[in-house]
């Protein structure tokens, strides 16, 4: 299963984290989990912390052309650099690299038919709607759509529901604005 | 592009993205923070528009790596909104900023509840997928019988199942005892039958997470996967749209050869020809194109192709063609491909038969350890590891030594390990051992651990001929200008031992010795003094008659450090001094180190237990423990005990016959080649590996009885045979006679309790009756003859395992009409085994000759009296045993599932007396017990078993005790009780098991009529 997702730029910055592991107390024996953890708000963040510091920091070190993979901590990062931002999804060993390489791509090509040749602004100012699709594409740490079609379409669906209820609320106040006038 | 009418959220992403450094985006988010606080104190005044800014913010915040320690309520409290906007912002943003432990989400339930069981979709499908990646525990109890509804749901549109079946997912991963998924095979199968690949993608998901914790449950599932797996290689009735790159949906395809992996083989011939031939077509059909991602994708299918075929055992000439793509792969330019070649040519080294292709590619995979890539090296390495053994461990460890000197930080402390483990397993001779570990002292000193260097020593002390070699190579690095501390170590060490072995020749006397070692003392650290002057004064002790100077030199050194603030230089230095002053005392005491006693190597155990520790449930690791767990029962796999010494090194030449009892039964019983099962009492071979080889343990004990070898020659192996509860005709005389009642199921019984019929046919029945004492027992067997005539030539011969002295009485040749013979049996148990006597028994009645051959049950568990403990006596002892051989932990899987209280009665009935309220765990049960044995006296036992409520079928066992084979023995026999519980008999209540306390009954009374007697007996 895919434990975590993390887009970072060439710099270093995070643009998305989206965790399927809950990190518990129970799971510590994993190399990962021999990361400091305390169980708090602030601790869970430390910790997230320091693993994208890790992981970022071996990514981002990375020579061109060399394999997408990583083995990090009884883990292993699939990643994918994509003009300045790095796609990267951790995994575990035993799971299927290039498959998971390959969700990195659907989900590339999902954003960038969403938003017209993606760039990394576009995620900056509108990462909401990049975990909107990233939701649609996965949950609990796997793929649940390999439509492109269909992602497109139920995220359509999403913002034209968002759309709507913003057009009814002004409507509304319109209508209450013109009653008290 | 700005966010659609958040425009103070853009404003404060352009601030933050304009600030120019560290200190003024902290100024920036402080701000903002402050303000959100604000803000969310008067909520009254929030529009919904207004949190939902707030909340974003709060996100974006949080994933720049602050601490946002408020505003959780608020995110939580939007799920509740009623409207979608609020709700999905809601449902998002705590899904991020919650995990599953946080308290906040518990309020969060009910409403999460309604929106799933609710009629509006858009709804239920923020509501599934929140659960789904962040659901815990309460989410399971409340949710999981809804969630389950929806994903069978036949009004539910595809985009709510498939969310439904991943959310599923999660809860039966992370809950599987709260999902109930009892029945679930048929709904599984029928989910399979989904034509929306979406719901499919995610069913498969679903169910490949199932079937790995109970593939039997599934096995309706296995047709259909193999169906979908054809349409979707025939590309037949694949939507556009789900073909990736022209690939009909590559994930789902990977997916459903993934759960196919967790089936353990394919009986039904025509489905597994057809599967086959799906994987015949991906592995010729897969071509190497331009385009990278339509080359990912088919390779991703290719590589899940191939882990399905060596799952599979397909036949040989299948693999082959599986070795020579990974061959190819592994030669290609593409990293990722080499890469995934190298890992899989691993995992390729479990199946049989083809590591001797894998060796051809050995050049190929060595020019990969040079690799640019550190992914790859270490794939290489891992490979090259697995691949050695004795053949090539020379070539490839010396490659490994090379690499050494030019590989990075991070892998050298890997690399000299398994330098260091390889050159222990697979030396083809010993000098060269030691060779390979001065080596790598010399060129990674830095990580090569204590460990290492203290096995070198022992082997170089238990082995005489290695002991001049080793001091030369010692002294030889001494010479060189700059040497790494250990190594400085080491060399001390050996020349103070072996360095008078070689006084002889020049530049070894003991001054100049002294002098080369005594150079290194100003570099070293206060760890290395003591064995300096440890060295110091073997030097003086082998100076015989004493050098006035060199003497007068070392008591110098002493007298410097007998002020030394170290505890422990001070001490030897002053010990070393009044010794070496006393002359011949000196040479006494300080006598060369008596052989090291055999142990387990700490590497070769290093490197086991973190194989075990990354045992997780992976397709391929099952596979090879269903691959151990196979040679409990089939009888074509060779045991390696046999032959310990070729796959580790010997410390001391020990003579293999330590483990021979297996070894000969082993061999007669393929030999004899009437035998279709082999003893389950074999332990897998690589526990054979660990605990019986040599180097395992103190050498399990070699008690080499001749007297029960002839016997076992002499029955041919029938202990094996009578095990597998059959009577075993003799020669041509078929028994026409046949028993009454099943013997096996019998014997069973009699191991419970201690008393009861041993075997019966239409002429005679044998009783038993049985006292224990410690080590000591006495059976009586009662033979009736049930007839009207005499029973003659009645034969009863005892053949004992060589743990058992057994003496029985005289029988005599004919039993009278009606009458019952008593004859008593003496046993002894001389040490701890599993083995069973066998009682020979034959008689005539008319003109039929019978013969049987039955198990006698002077088994393990008689000689244990059970025993109460409490906490305060228990855990130290269980602490004081701290690890193999004395203390072994196994996970035993295929249990029969027992609940706690049932297993409770069974232990009790077998005498390990469970202490209850020892375990804080209610899953755990803690049991002690007293082995008595002549060899090892009274032996105290702990036994800890570990269940898992969620599946019965396998709990984790931990056996203690001082003795390492009684340990093992009872662990043994533990786990055949638990896996073959004998159904029909009922544990036996606890109080009846110990036999203490009654008086020896040496004259049972008489039974003249066989009604009666059985009366008696049962």
């Amino acid at each position: 299963m895919i434990h975590f997702v993390l887009l970072i730029s060439r710099q270093g910055k995070v643009r998305l984290t989206k965790w399927y592991s809950p990190y518990s107390q129970k799971e510590r024996s994993k190399d990962l989990l021999d990361l400091p953890y305390y169980g708090t708000c602030s601790g869970l963040l430390s910790f997230f912390k320091k693993v994208m510091r890790e992981l970022s920091g071996m990514i981002l070190n990375r020579a061109p052309k060399l394999c997408n993979f990583v083995e990090w901590r009884g883990l292993k990062a699939v990643y994918k650099r994509y003009a300045s931002l790095y796609f990267c999804l951790c995994i575990d060993q035993e799971d299927n690299e290039l498959e998971i390489l390959e969700i990195i791509h659907h989900y590339v090509e999902i954003l960038d038919r969403y938003f017209g040749s993606v760039c990394e602004l576009d995620l900056i100012f509108n990462f909401h709607k990049a975990y909107y699709i990233l939701d649609e594409l996965l949950i609990a740490g796997e793929l649940q759509e390999s439509s492109k079609k269909t992602v497109a379409r139920l995220i359509a669906a999403q913002d034209s529901l968002v759309e709507t209820a913003k057009e009814q609320a002004s409507s509304i106040s319109n209508i209450i604005a013109q009653a008290t006038k | 592009m700005a966010l659609s009418g958040m425009r103070g959220l853009s404003v404060f992403i352009s601030d933050i993205r304009n600030c120019q450094n560290k200190e003024q985006e902290r100024l920036r988010v402080d701000k903002e923070l402050g303000n959100v606080r604000t803000r969310f104190k008067n909520e009254k005044g929030l529009t919904p528009y207004e949190k939902k800014k707030y909340v974003w913010k709060m996100l974006y915040i949080y994933m720049l790596g602050y601490d946002v320690d408020f505003g959780h309520m608020e995110a939580v409290s939007l799920i509740s909104a009623p409207k979608y906007p609020e709700k999905q912002v809601g449902y998002i943003v705590t899904s991020c900023l919650l995990n599953e432990n946080h308290d906040f989400l518990r309020l969060a339930i009910n409403t999460v509840r309604t929106d799933i069981i609710g009629r509006n979709e858009t709804f239920q499908c923020l509501a599934l997928t929140m659960v789904g990646n962040i659901g815990g525990r309460e989410f399971a109890e409340s949710l999981a019988p809804d969630v389950q509804k929806l994903l069978i749901s036949s009004s539910c549109r595809p985009l709510v199942r498939k969310k439904a079946a991943l959310c599923l997912l999660r809860l039966y991963r992370k809950n599987p005892d709260v999902v109930n998924v009892d029945g679930w095979a048929d709904r599984m199968a029928q989910l399979l039958d989904e034509r929306d690949l979406g719901v499919l993608t995610s069913s498969m998901s679903l169910l490949v997470a199932l079937v790995s914790n109970d593939h039997d449950s599934y096995w309706s599932c296995l047709p259909k996967c193999v169906k979908i797996l054809k349409h979707l290689a025939r590309n037949q009735d694949i939507p556009q749209e789900y073909t990736y790159y022209g690939i009909p949906s590559p994930w789902l395809q990977v997916k459903t050869m993934r759960a196919l992996q967790y089936f353990p083989t394919i009986e039904d011939p025509t489905t597994r020809r057809s599967l086959f031939e799906v994987l015949q077509r991906i592995l010729m059909g897969t071509d190497v194109v331009k385009n990278v991602n339509k080359n990912n994708a088919s390779h991703a299918v290719l590589f899940e192709a191939l882990a399905l075929v060596m799952h599979l055992d397909a036949e040989k000439e299948m693999m082959s063609q599986c070795v020579a793509l990974l061959g190819k792969f592994i030669a290609v330019r593409e990293p990722n491909i080499r890469y995934l070649g190298l890992e899989n040519m691993t995992r390729m080294l479990m199946v049989t038969d083809v590591q001797d292709i894998i060796k051809r590619h050995q050049a190929q995979i060595i020019t990969s350890l040079k690799d640019p890539d550190i992914s790859i090296r270490r794939r290489a390495l891992d490979l090259l590891y697995g691949m050695c053994d004795v053949s090539n461990a020379k070539d490839i460890v010396e490659e490994l030594l090379q690499y050494l000197s030019t590989a990075e930080f991070a892998m050298r402390e890997e690399l000299s390990l398994k330098a260091a483990i390889l050159a222990e397993k697979f030396a083809p001779d010993l000098s060269w051992y030691v060779d390979v570990i001065l080596q790598l002292i010399d060129k990674a000193g830095d990580f090569v651990s204590d460990d290492i260097w203290f096995r070198v020593v022992q082997f170089v002390t238990n082995n005489e001929d290695l002991q001049s070699y080793a001091a030369i190579k010692a002294r030889e690095y001494l010479d060189k200008p700059a040497i790494h501390e250990t190594m400085v170590k080491v060399s001390a060490y050996l020349l103070g031992e072996f360095g008078h072995l070689l006084a002889r020749r020049p530049g070894y006397s003991a001054k100049e010795l002294f002098k080369i070692i005594h150079e290194k003392l100003p570099a070293v650290s206060t760890s290395t003094i003591p064995i300096l002057l440890s060295t110091y004064a073997k030097i003086l002790m082998h100076t015989q008659p004493p050098d006035q100077e060199l003497q007068n030199q070392i008591w110098g050194i002493f007298n410097k450090y007998e002020s030394c603030i170290d505890v422990e230089i001070q001490q030897r230095a002053v010990e070393y001094l009044a010794l070496s002053k006393k002359g011949a005392a000196l040479v006494d005491i300080l006598a060369e180190m008596p052989k090291f006693p055999e142990r387990q190597s700490a590497l070769i155990k290093k490197a086991e237990d973190t194989e075990a520790d990354t045992a997780e449930q992976s397709a391929i690791k099952l596979r090879a423990q269903q691959q151990s767990s196979n040679a409990l029962v089939l009888t074509d796999q060779r045991p390696v005990n046999g032959t310990p010494s070729s796959n580790q090194l010997t410390l001391v030449k020990v003579p293999t016959t330590s483990s021979y009892p297996d070894s000969t039964d082993q061999e007669l019983s393929q030999t004899n080649g009437t035998l279709n099962k082999v003893d389950s009492s074999f332990p897998a071979p690589d526990l054979l590996g660990d605990l019986l080889g040599p180097l395992a343990i103190e050498g399990p004990p070699s008690f080499t009885a001749p007297a029960s070898q002839n016997m076992t020659a002499e029955v041919d192996g029938f202990p094996n045979a009578v095990e597998a509860g059959a009577i075993v005709p003799v020669g041509k005389q078929a028994n026409s006679v046949q028993p009454i009642g099943n013997i096996s199921e019998r014997f069973l019984a009699l191991c419970m309790k201690d008393s009861g019929v041993l075997y019966e046919d239409p002429y005679i029945q044998i009783g038993i009756k049985a006292e224990w004492r410690a080590h000591l027992g006495r059976l009586v067997l009662f033979l009736g003859n049930k007839n009207t005539s005499p029973l003659v030539s009645v034969k009863a011969t005892i053949l004992p395992p060589s743990n058992l002295k057994m003496e029985l009485s005289l029988v005599p040749e004919t039993i009278p009409p009606r009458a019952q013979v008593q004859c008593p049996l003496e046993i002894i148990n001389l040490h701890p085994s599993r083995d069973v006597a066998v009682l020979d028994f034959s008689y005539k009645f008319g003109n039929d000759l019978v013969n049987v051959k039955l198990r006698l049950p002077a088994v393990f568990n008689k000689f244990l009296q059970p025993i109460s403990i409490s906490a305060e006596e228990f855990f130290p002892q269980w602490r004081s045993l701290s690890g193999p051989p004395l203390k072994l932990q196994e996970v035993v899987r295929g249990v029969k599932p027992l609940l706690l209280l049932e297993m409770a009665n069974l232990f009790n009935s077998l005498r390990l007396m469970v202490c209850p309220g020892l375990d804080p765990n209610p899953n755990n049960l803690v049991a002690s017990t007293t082995f008595y044995s002549e060899s090892t006296q009274a032996m105290l036992c702990l036994v800890r078993i570990e269940t898992d409520p969620a599946d019965r079928t396998q709990l984790r066992m931990t056996v203690a005790s001082g003795d390492p084979t009684v340990t093992f023995e009872l662990k043994e026999f533990i786990k055949e009780q638990l896996i073959s519980i004998p159904a029909p008999q009922p544990p036996t209540p606890p109080s009846a098991a110990p036999p203490v306390g009654h008086p020896m009954v040496t004259t049972p009374p008489a039974f003249t009529d066989p009604g009666a007697m059985l009366a008696g007996l049962l």
